[in-house]
């Protein structure tokens, strides 16, 4: 498959494979009017398979909320056809308003003006913990 | 310290203090009696708990202050409308500090973040309840002068219950503790517990069903209810709920000075022959409770 090298923007690469959409969605890159282009199950000589998506414009990405979906994601921002910078993600101590608290005993099951807030509590395993009632947060993306 | 939300809020000095402070409060009351005069304390309770309510509510009024209020007698009219962090801001005005009991798990925590004044959690929900676990550890210490190389039974519903896990928490930090976890299968201890503080801090504990066969080991038998409701069938309830009611046969290998504690109120788990035994703590337990507060409250009002 070929797809046409980008001139300025970013390419995310060494997303699991399958994690591509996800990530499309969360990042809102729906709303850009940019080509964007999502390559699905392409061959990694590290992961097997893995997913890549090419941003045609430099956009602000929350780093943050791609560590925590994705850790293993690298950034590479590209700049008249050459790769400026390569950057590998870090764990977010915080992750805010990604996803919801799924425990309906929770505070923010009744109250929706709270901002739903995830602290890393356990690095090595990403255990990420809801502030209010340290439930587990669901992620599956495990590599 | 600025509020109490949870045990893990406090660091081991922390409790240290407020433990001397207590034992110095419970020794000499009356130096404490006008501490707090002019002060306000709050008692929100969205749910009712009539019995921590005025726990709270004498330690206020012994420090020579005054208590305002309100209790909910169902959880749904905290549900009118205001949301917890406008009652907090509000409340703020009014009062110099604040305990709140919610039944919504990390509704203290919302307050804290809004409140100008001190907020303590008087619970909410099944999730902390830190001035409990704060009485469990006041109660060991004066019965035991310390929590280094204790080994302590919880008995009963580790699953649910949430001080057993909020003291677990709070004793793992000392020495040498053993923990002994006794309880039917289906309401052992939670793997988030095992892992993430037994193992990960390397505590040496035991899991059994059987109270009378650990019973010789045990410093600390900290007793909790078994409830119906936890049981898929009433035929599991029935068949188990009699080993975990204590009994003065089950107390024959028992330690001399064993303490024997319960967050009360108590259903039928302890006997009440074993109210006359020495080893019987859960009522000084609740007096101690109404110590510990008045302490807590010394300390975020910065008074003591
Ligand atoms: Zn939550």
């Amino acid at each position: 498959m070929i797809i046409t090298p980008i001139k300025d923007g970013i390419v995310l690469d060494h997303i699991k494979a399958g994690n591509a959409m996800e990530i499309y969605n969360i990042l809102n890159l729906g709303e850009l009017e940019c080509s964007v282009a999502i390559i699905k199950n392409a061959d990694s000589v590290k992961m097997g398979k893995k997913d890549v998506l090419k941003i045609d414009k430099m956009i602000d990405i929350d780093l943050n909320i791609l560590a925590f979906i994705d850790a293993g994601i690298t950034v590479n921002i590209i700049k008249d056809g050459k790769l400026l910078k390569r950057r590998h993600l870090e764990l977010p101590e915080i992750v805010k308003n990604v996803l919801k608290c799924k425990n309906p005993r929770c505070i923010t099951s009744t109250e929706q003006e709270l901002q739903h807030i995830f602290k890393l509590t356990d690095k090595e395993n990403r255990i990420y913990r809801c502030i209010y009632c340290e439930t587990k947060a669901k992620i599956n993306k495990k590599r | 310290m600025k509020n109490l939300i949870s045990i893990t809020d406090l660091d081991v000095k922390e409790i240290e203090e407020l433990i001397i402070l207590a034992d110095k409060i419970m020794k000499n009351p009356v130096a404490y009696s006008q501490k707090c005069q002019g002060k306000k304390l709050a008692t929100l309770f969205f749910e009712p708990s009539t019995r921590t309510r005025l726990s709270f509510e004498a330690a206020m009024y012994e420090l020579g202050g005054n208590v305002i209020g309100f209790s909910e007698s169902n959880s749904s009219s905290a549900a009118k409308g205001e949301s917890v962090a406008d009652t907090v801001k509000v409340i703020s005005y009014y009062a110099d500090i604040i305990a709140m009991r919610h039944p919504k798990e990390g509704a203290p925590l919302v307050g804290a973040m809004s409140a100008s004044v001190p907020i303590i959690n008087a619970g909410d929900g099944g999730h902390n309840h830190p001035t409990q676990t704060l009485t469990d550890l006041f109660t060991i210490y004066r019965e035991k002068g310390g929590f280094d190389n204790l080994t302590i039974g919880l008995c009963g519903d580790l699953k649910f219950g949430r001080t057993v896990h909020s003291l677990i928490l709070a004793l793992a930090r000392y020495k040498n503790v053993k923990f002994i976890l006794i309880s039917p299968w289906e309401l052992t201890i939670p793997d988030y517990i095992k892992h993430e503080v037994l193992k990960k801090y390397n505590i040496e504990y035991v899991e059994t069903s059987d109270l009378v066969s650990v019973m010789n080991a045990l410093d600390i038998l900290y007793m909790t209810r078994v409830q119906r409701e936890r049981f898929f069938n009433e035929a599991d309830y029935i068949r188990l709920k009699d080993s975990y009611v204590l009994t003065p046969n089950k107390l024959e290998n028992a330690k001399k000075d064993l303490s024997i504690l319960h967050p009360l109120p108590r259903v039928n788990e302890i006997s009440v022959e074993i109210d006359r035994d020495s080893r019987a703590c859960y009522f000084k337990q609740a007096q101690n409770g109404k110590y510990i507060r008045m302490a807590l409250i010394l300390k975020l009002l910065e008074v003591e």
